[in-house]
């Protein structure tokens, strides 16, 4: 038993009481990624001296203030795209080794307001491009539940490390299911906000159209916790919505009792496996004997979802990555005998071969000649997507499907076939395209590996996804389960 | 063969004097300061920077494109511009492509009195990129240093129609532009400093032929000078290579002020791809109509009605009009003398002549001049009633110039002002005409040159104080040569 396997209103309790203290916390943390990282590869630095000063003036706070912050002297770790100010952050990629921002993102600088501990920076793809971590330019990370598995991608190590209790909560990027898709392998739970709910100031650009930051954590309260310290409207992020974010708490708590869940009849189709199938429809049974009306429902424009997906995102890529070009971050290319040459070996050397092939595939996609056939072909089937969605919502308050097919798949199983790896995100993708809410929440196991449902929630429904997801975690029962090895 | 016309059409970038840069909160002034000293994540396009639309930036160009009648769309977005250049930290320019901030205007411009009128096809919006330093020459240099300061600063880009068909058109086109700015005081009109740039398209073809010919971009002109010389070599380059039979090349030159001749930067296989897409970390924009009617109410008088109502209201010659409405300070401080009861054509030219070479010699702009347009016009009335000569009047002047005093107060305690009261005077005429008898009798036998030194006795004997003219004329009338 460890205190990282207590939930975050556990925690506090425990803080406030005296129990123990935020160092403490940190200390054990910290102790614990030190000596179990190894075998996990979560971490792509700890941040051991920031983390014990935060600590110290987490403990302060708790001593002197009436009522602190829900997150005070909780330990958390940043998926490593998220700028934080003198902490090397690279992004999973060799081009960044050595950055070290000057700012703290958004999310960062209102996790510290709110006194939460910054452990460590999380391993991830490298720019958060891949559905298995098996992109990080650094280390692969591996599932904790099987160390032959993948933990799933990008936010693969923040779900890893919540899993394995090195962090209490973490903080990870979805851009097409880069938060859900790892909480589902990793068996956490894990939100996708609404686009524009969480400022993406100071996060590392993927596709900045598509780009959310969202919490992991184990349970659907620490979740909602995060989410509400790091929602909100932001002056320095043109796209975040000036609407109040509410209180999300209240939706732990008002059950499914009334509501109408539609089903779309195309996320079952293919591919989906018999474990995932049956652990999905034991969640279907909670939720009816909750007293929610299940219906089935059609997303006709899931079929394209995919392609115009792999066409908008590389496409914002190509842009995005433009300014890792050699002159200011990475080792650079002094001895080029051009500045065309230093370009070229700065970013054939610094960046790795997923992250080349989308550079490649965007700039096609956006040339000229080709960008009517493919940009502007893909915003159609977005805005497709999207009408989707909203037709569904006028009949039914949120949607629920398994969050991937399957469960954690091999390391190395799906790297030689791109496209293979690319439908991993299938079920998760249209969300991004719409910019509507989601998570993923633990429902169960199959052949001893996690199995995430997935709720999708209309725009700004954030709300609507906490309270069908506590229903299902509730029912579920199974967040409390620690994989072996991590469970000292 | 037909004789040749050229066709051309100017693209002129501006930068906005707005307080801070087009994305960020940093200065948009940047001259003078260490190099990347004015910088924050956003303009030096650091991983995780996002762009905030500057709103006083998109104000003055749709006042701008309001006074160059333009439309100003209800929706308009920015897009991104992909090149690589070390002066572009993001590695693309957030600019403006199919939906600007505004479309389709004229400008009227004069060449040789004769107004003209020029298309403008678009007022759009974009941001600057930064410097790049050199150990000498660019292509020789071991290396290239970049500084951001000016990254980021708001630019403004007006392009014109291919309206223009002679190189003298152009610089007259240009100038009037950058009057317009000027007085809408959204720029500082400066070429050398490059905050305000010209580019021109320039091709040629016989004429009466509706179709244009190969046009030619031409870059690097930092004077209206060099800009009407880069076209005029343009013409004679493209018309020798028609007129031996070949074809002109698509292509984009640079003017050398050195070479005084373009020199080719890049072919047309070489152009760039810019890849423009929508810039997905800006929201579309929305300019309301309440703010365009906002912004059109806050229109200065347009500079040329401005010049033809000086010029017919004061009775002031073309030139003068003109030269008073090039710049808004200068037309203000004109209207303000007017206004404090100075004779218009006197107050023209006391401010163009005196002032104006004051305010060069100290290097001040003549709204920050020592003698405010009030005193200013209280020394023109006094020198035009006769009270003070020109020539005192002009020292007072440049004296209250250098040490801030009123002109008025230094007039009183010099004693400076004329005495013209009659009997004084010819008290004083009776006595230069018996100290000075021979010069008295020359005058009266018809030698003119001999009222000088009477003039000089009458103005010794009242101490400077004779009003010269009035001393000549009594003068005249006591030697019997009255009216002559």
């Amino acid at each position: 038993m460890s205190l990282l396997d207590l939930s975050i209103s556990e925690l506090g309790r425990g803080l406030r009481a005296r129990e123990f203290s935020s160092v403490e916390l940190a200390e054990e943390a910290l102790k614990r990624a030190e000596s179990l990282d190894g075998k996990l590869g979560a971490f792509l630095r700890t941040t051991r001296e920031l983390a014990l000063e935060q600590a110290r003036t987490a403990d302060r706070r708790l001593a002197g203030e009436v009522d602190p912050p829900a997150l005070c002297g909780i330990p958390i770790g940043h998926k490593d795209v998220l700028c934080t100010k003198g902490v090397e952050t690279t992004s999973g990629s060799r081009i960044l080794e050595g950055f070290r921002p000057p700012y703290d993102a958004t999310v960062v600088a209102r996790l510290a307001r709110d006194g939460a501990v910054v452990v460590g920076k999380m391993n991830c793809d490298e720019f958060a491009m891949g559905s298995s971590n098996e992109n990080s330019a650094f280390q692969p990370t591996v599932n904790p539940w099987d160390s032959e598995r993948v933990p799933g991608g990008s936010s693969g190590g923040s779900a890893a490390a919540v899993a394995a209790r090195l962090a209490v909560a973490t903080l990870g990027t979805d851009t097409g299911g880069s938060v859900r898709l790892p909480a589902s392998f990793c068996g956490v739970v894990g939100v996708k906000p609404s686009y524009g709910r969480v400022s993406r100031y100071g996060v590392i650009a993927f596709a900045s159209s598509l780009d959310q930051v969202g919490p992991l954590a184990k349970t659907v309260e620490d979740a909602q916790l995060v989410l509400s310290s790091i929602a909100g409207a932001d002056r320095r992020d043109s796209t975040t919505s000036p609407a109040p974010v509410g209180d999300l708490a209240r939706a732990l708590h008002e059950g499914v009792r009334g509501l109408r869940l539609g089903i779309p009849r195309e996320y079952l189709e293919a591919g989906l496996e018999d474990g995932v199938r049956e652990v999905f429809e034991g969640a279907c049974r909670w939720l009816e004997a909750e007293g929610a009306e299940l219906v089935e429902v059609s997303l006709p424009s899931t079929q394209y979802a995919l392609a115009a997906y792999y066409v908008i995102a590389p496409a914002e890529v190509s842009s995005n990555l433009a300014r890792m070009d050699g002159i200011r971050f990475g080792p650079g290319e002094p001895q080029a005998p051009s500045l065309l040459a230093a370009y070229e070996l700065a970013r054939n050397r610094g960046f790795g071969p997923e992250v080349r092939r989308r550079v490649a595939l965007g700039t096609f996609v956006l040339s000229s000649g080709y960008y009517d056939a493919y940009y502007l072909r893909a915003q159609k089937v977005r805005t497709m997507v999207a009408q989707d969605f909203s037709r569904v919502f006028e009949k039914v308050d949120a949607l629920i499907s398994p969050t991937a097919p399957t469960p954690a798949f091999r390391l190395g199983e799906r790297t030689q076939d791109p496209l293979a790896m690319y439908a991993t995100d299938a079920l998760t993708l249209p969300a991004n395209l719409a910019g509507i809410s989601g998570l993923s929440v633990p429902a169960g196991f199959t052949s001893g590996l996690p199995v995430g449902v997935q709720v999708l929630g209309p725009y700004l429904g954030e709300a609507m996804c906490l309270r069908v997801g506590a229903v299902v975690e509730r029912a579920a029962d199974v967040w409390r389960r620690v994989p072996a090895g991590f469970d000292g | 063969m037909a004789e040749l016309e050229a066709v051309i059409g100017l693209e002129v970038h501006a930068q906005l004097l707005t307080r801070s840069k087009m994305f960020c909160g940093c200065r948009a002034e940047y001259l003078g300061l260490p190099p990347n000293s004015n910088t924050c994540p956003t303009c030096l396009g650091l991983p995780g920077a996002l762009p905030v639309i500057n709103r006083r930036a998109v104000e003055m160009t749709i006042r701008t494109a309001l006074a160059l009648g333009c439309r100003i769309p209800e929706f308009s977005k920015f897009d991104r511009k992909n090149y690589f250049y070390p002066d572009l930290p993001k590695g693309y320019q957030i600019s403006q492509y199919d939906l600007p901030l505004s479309l389709g205007g004229h400008l009227e411009f004069e060449v040789d009195g004769e107004r003209r009128s020029c298309g403008i096809t678009r007022v759009h919006l974009e941001e600057d990129a930064g410097t790049l330093h050199h150990a000498g020459e660019i292509h020789t240099s071991k290396f290239s240093l970049v500084d951001l300061n000016r990254a980021g600063v708001p630019l403004m880009e007006i392009v014109g129609e291919p309206d223009l068909r002679s190189p003298r058109e152009a610089p007259q086109y240009l100038r009037a532009l950058r009057q317009l700015l000027l007085h809408l005081g959204v720029n500082d009109g400066n070429m050398e400093q490059g905050s305000l740039r010209c580019d021109a398209n320039i091709s040629l073809r016989p004429r009466g032929q509706r179709e244009f010919g190969v046009k030619v971009e031409v870059k690097n002109m930092n004077s209206f000078r060099s800009l009407q010389a880069a076209l005029e070599f343009e013409v004679r380059r493209q018309s020798a290579v028609i007129e031996s039979g070949g074809r002109v090349h698509q292509e984009t030159r640079g003017w050398s002020e050195v070479e005084q001749a373009t020199v080719s930067q890049r072919s047309k296989e070489e152009a760039q791809d810019y890849r423009y897409f929508p810039e997905p970390d800006l929201p579309p924009l929305r300019v309301s109509r309440e703010l365009v009617e906002e912004l059109r109410a806050s229109l200065p008088e347009p500079p040329l009605r401005l010049k033809d109502r000086l010029r017919d209201q004061h009775g002031l010659g073309e030139e003068q009009a003109a030269l008073l409405t090039e710049r808004p300070q200068d037309a203000e401080y004109f209207q303000a003398m007017v206004a404090s009861g100075a004779p218009p054509r006197a107050a023209a030219n006391w401010q163009l002549g005196p002032l104006q070479a004051l305010c060069k010699e100290a290097k001040l702009d003549i709204e920050l001049s020592p003698v405010p347009a009030a005193e200013l016009a209280a020394l023109v009335r006094m020198v035009e009633a006769g009270e003070v000569s020109g020539t005192s009047g002009r020292e007072v002047l440049a004296e209250a110039f250098a040490v801030g005093r009123l002109p008025v107060d230094l007039i009183r305690e010099r004693g400076l002002v004329q005495v013209s009261d009659t009997e004084q005077m010819e008290a004083w005429v009776d006595l230069a005409i018996q100290q000075l008898p021979k010069a008295a009798a020359d005058y009266q036998s018809g030698n003119d040159r001999a009222l000088g030194p009477l003039v000089g006795a009458v103005r010794k004997a009242s101490g400077g104080a004779a009003n010269p003219d009035l001393a000549s004329r009594l003068l005249r009338e006591r030697l019997g040569r009255g009216g002559g």
